[in-house]
Parts: structure tokens; C-alpha cells; sequence
């Protein structure tokens, strides 16, 4: 099959851009190192083309009733402008997806724009749609996955990059809260932008049509970022990728086990509520915990976590040598007498066991 | 992109270096090598007195992309290990052919050197 490109390909291939398969799309990976984008990210700001992620615009009069039973957030507290981060779970409570929502300003026709993982619009448009049937409401669902491009502008200088490349509301973009979202003009195209991110570093994204993506790209004067920085400064910041740290079906996790529990409204109705509502009463077994190792290597996805005497009793599902804090650090998920942080483990790098310690997220405090 | 081959040096088809000199050669991972592993982060290599053989593993390197056997273009003695590189592994990205260096071997066989590839080769393997 083949891949789906963002609006800039061309653009990010003639900038010098290595490119990777991520989630059913060709995406720039590395412009120039991972280290040199992780560390402007830091330090000043960099911008990254993650167009790969999904837009689905939900409205109606339902519709806020059927963005509140598909998603584990109280979608009814929501006004104009603000954004929230839930999960999608099956009826056994198992993360399908993770999702930012938006509840859009009245001057957009629809009411809400929620962001599926790459790869996941399709099966969430569908989603939507069938139960949207099932329940009799009336909404309308809509995969604008491909309508639009999404920039993230991160970093301490991004709200300030990102203000004075706005041709007006530049007042509001350097006052807007965090997790809300405001209209801006960027270099005459009209985007949504968003005072949310995955780096643990302030910052910005922005919804920009996709004829309109390369101005508003080249209005950001700062270093281009890849997948791979991406990757590296959402692990010290401590979130979670889909289909890595948590996989419907290699890795069914649920919200409490994936540490997420402050995204679950359980006072709300959706689809899980029950399943969690008991998981919530007795604790999860297993729990995701950050970690770091005492000794040289890299801990990666997929590698055994051991107990002190060499016993497995979990796995690693993200890791990397933190840029920032030159440690090798990760994340995975052991059994809950284990989570408690100072916990001493043991990471099976390439079959060797490297002596580790738990570590409450995020490895990095902002 | 055009990769520093040094003229002087010899190569293995999976991108390991050697020089010689008196019966030592030093070891190393090319120009070409760094790029494509990008941020290295890791280097794992014998212990000073171990020995090691041509076109076997003799340790690993791992950047924050991917994980890398290193093949050893020579057979011998190791006399001296890099430990630079355990407390600043970016040495192979910045330095290659120079501060990135590995190890040094005592060569069981000097005339080893000729099977490997020349400068001119291993540019058109890579290229």
C-alpha cells in the first residue's frame, strides 16, 4: 500500500530530511541530528510537520453528546476555545487511541475537531459514525485527516516565534491559556492554533489547511525537527505514544495501568466506564513507570524488565539515552508492587541485565 | 553528500576502518557509518588482551535510532581500547577517523590488510 505524504514532503526532501514509515505515512524523521533538534527544542524552538496525525470535525445537535460517550473526558464542561486530553476505549476499557479535543470557537461551522494518532483517523471516522447510528443521534463526523496539515512550534521562544509570524492576534496567541485554542492568521492562511504540545516544552500547534502549509511552515524561522527528536522529548516529558506504550492488540492496556487516570471522568457515561469503574475500585495489577538505568546502555521497546533476582515481571514499551539528561531512560509496565519509585529492576539489554531504578514521570520537570 | 574516505585507511564492506603501522592497526567505524547511525549514544568493545578475529563481531554501537554489530577488518591482539568513547560516544559522529578511534590491535597477520577494500572501493560501495 502505498504511503500517505504530508502536504510538505517535497519541501522537507529538499531541505535534507531522512524520512520514515510511521503509522501509514512518509514522515521526516531527521533534518539534521536528533541531538541538535532535541537540544533547540530546549533551549529556543523548533517546528515540527505532524501532519500524519488525524482531524475529525464533529457537529450537531448531538454532538456533544456523542464526543462525551466515546471518549473518557466530561466533553459537557468544554467551552469555546478550550482543548482536552482523553482516551477512546473499547467496552472492556482497553485504550483504542489517545486523543486532544477541541471544542471549536463559534466562528468555525463545526463544534468539535478531535486529533487520532496517525493511522487511527479512518477507524475512529468509522467509529464515530456507527455508533453515532447505533444511538440515534444527530451529528455529523468528518475526516478532515487530509484537508489539513498540523505544525507543532515548541521550545521556550515558540509562543513569541509563533506570535510575531501571526498577522494579527498576536496579543491573544502570547495570553492563550494552556490547553486552549484560538484563530490566527499566519502568513495569510487561516489556521487554528493551540497552546498544546508532546515535548514538555511550551509551545504551539497548529491545524493549517493543506494548501496553505508551506507559507505558515516558512513563516517559522527556527530549526526544523523530525520524528526521531519528537520521540526523544516526549520520553523525558513522560507521555505516552500510541501503538507503542500502549497497543489495542499487542499491548491492551487501560487508562489506570497506563497512568493516564487523570483523563478518566468516571461521574461521565462512555463506552469502558463500567469495565474501568471496577479497575478503579480494586487498582490496576500492572502499572506504566519511568526508569532509569545505574549502568551504561540503551534500553528499547520490547525488552524484558527483571526483578533484582533476574525473575521477568514486565517490559520495557519506550526508551532512549535522554539528550537532555545524558541517562539512559525509558518507560514500561511492571506489576504494581514494583511501581513505587526508587524500586530497584533490571532492564535485559541485548539479553545483558543493566541494573535499573523506578522513576516517577517526567524525567524532566518543566 | 560526499563522506570522508581517507586514502590511507582500509575498509570492510559493513563500514569498519583500519590503518596499520608496525604490526598495529587501529580500528574504527567510517564517515559513511556515522552518518547513517546518526546520535550515537553507545559503544561496546573488548577488554584490552582479548583477541579478535576478521569479519567477526567484536562489539556493538547504537545510536538512538538503531543498534549495530561491529566486524573487526582484522585479526590480533587488542592493545588499547578508546575509553573516551564509554563517558562521550558522539566522538564517532564528530571524529571518525580520529578521536572516534576504537581500538588498537596487535596483528596476527599484517598481509590481512590487503583483502579489504581501498579507498576507491569502498567509494563506489557506498556511492
Amino acid at each position: 500500500m502505498a504511503l500517505r505524504e504530508p502536504p510538505l514532503a517535497a519541501v522537507h526532501e529538499a531541505r535534507g530530511a531522512s524520512t520514515t514509515e510511521f503509522g501509514g505515512w512518509a514522515m521526516p524523521v531527521e533534518f539534521d541530528s536528533i541531538r541538535t533538534e532535541h537540544e533547540s527544542v530546549r533551549e529556543s524552538a523548533g517546528k515540527f510537520d505532524v501532519s500524519h496525525m488525524g482531524e475529525i470535525a464533529v457537529s450537531g445537535p448531538d454532538a456533544t453528546e456523542l464526543m462525551g460517550r466515546l471518549t473518557t473526558n466530561d466533553m459537557s464542561t468544554l467551552d469555546p476555545g478550550d482543548a482536552e486530553y482523553a482516551m477512546i476505549l473499547d467496552a472492556e476499557g482497553t485504550i483504542l487511541d489517545d486523543t486532544v479535543i477541541y471544542r471549536l470557537l463559534e466562528t468555525h461551522d463545526d463544534e468539535f475537531l478531535f486529533i487520532p494518532n496517525a493511522g487511527h483517523d479512518a477507524e475512529m471516522e468509522g467509529r464515530w459514525t456507527t455508533h453515532r447510528d447505533e444511538w440515534g443521534l444527530d451529528a455529523t463526523v468528518d475526516n478532515h485527516t487530509e484537508a489539513y496539515a498540523m505544525f507543532a512550534v515548541q521550545g521556550p521562544d515558540a509562543i513569541g516565534l509563533v506570535a510575531s509570524a501571526a498577522d494579527d492576534a498576536d496579543e491573544v496567541l502570547a495570553n492563550l491559556p494552556r490547553f486552549s485554542a484560538t484563530d490566527a492568521t499566519v502568513a495569510d492562511v487561516d489556521c487554528l492554533a493551540a497552546r498544546t504540545g508532546y515535548t514538555g516544552e511550551d509551545g504551539l500547534e497548529l491545524v493549517v489547511p493543506w494548501n496553505g502549509a508551506e507559507s505558515v511552515w516558512d513563516a517559522f524561522d527556527c530549526q526544523p525537527c523530525g520524528l526521531g527528536a519528537r520521540d526523544t522529548l516526549r520520553i523525558e516529558a513522560g507521555f505516552l505514544l500510541s501503538g507503542q506504550d500502549f497497543h489495542h492488540e499487542e499491548n491492551p492496556r487501560n487508562p489506570f495501568e497506563a497512568d493516564v487516570g487523570f483523563a478518566v471522568d468516571l461521574e461521565t457515561e462512555f463506552v469502558g466506564r463500567d469495565a474501568l469503574a471496577q479497575v478503579a475500585e480494586t487498582g490496576p495489577d500492572e502499572r506504566l513507570v519511568g526508569f532509569e538505568l545505574e549502568t551504561r546502555g540503551v534500553p528499547r521497546h520490547g525488552y524484558d524488565i527483571t526483578d533484582s533476582d533476574g525473575t521477568t515481571v514486565g517490559t520495557v514499551t519506550s526508551g532512549t539515552v535522554s539528550p537532555t539528561l545524558s541517562t539512559p531512560i525509558g518507560m514500561g509496565y511492571v506489576p504494581t508492587e514494583f511501581a513505587e519509585p526508587g524500586t530497584e529492576i533490571a532492564v535485559l539489554v541485548r539479553g545483558e541485565p543493566k541494573e535499573a531504578r523506578t522513576r516517577a514521570l517526567p524525567f524532566l520537570e518543566r | 553528500m560526499s563522506f570522508e574516505i581517507p586514502e590511507e585507511l582500509r575498509y570492510m564492506e559493513s563500514h569498519e576502518w583500519a590503518d596499520h603501522e608496525d604490526g598495529t592497526a587501529r580500528v574504527g567505524i567510517s564517515d559513511f557509518a556515522q552518518d547513517e547511525l546518526g546520535d550515537i549514544v553507545f559503544v561496546e568493545f573488548p577488554d584490552e588482551g582479548e583477541e579478535i578475529t576478521h569479519d567477526e563481531t567484536f562489539g556493538v554501537v547504537e545510536s538512538i535510532k538503531a543498534v549495530s554489530d561491529l566486524y573487526s577488518p582484522v585479526s590480533g591482539t587488542v592493545t588499547a581500547t578508546n575509553d573516551a568513547l564509554l563517558d562521550a560516544p558522539e566522538l564517532v559522529n564528530d571524529d571518525p577517523y580520529g578521536e572516534g578511534w576504537m581500538l588498537k590491535v596487535d596483528l596476527d597477520d599484517s598481509d590481512e590488510l590487503d583483502d579489504l577494500l581501498d579507498a576507491d572501493a569502498y567509494r563506489d560501495q557506498i556511492e
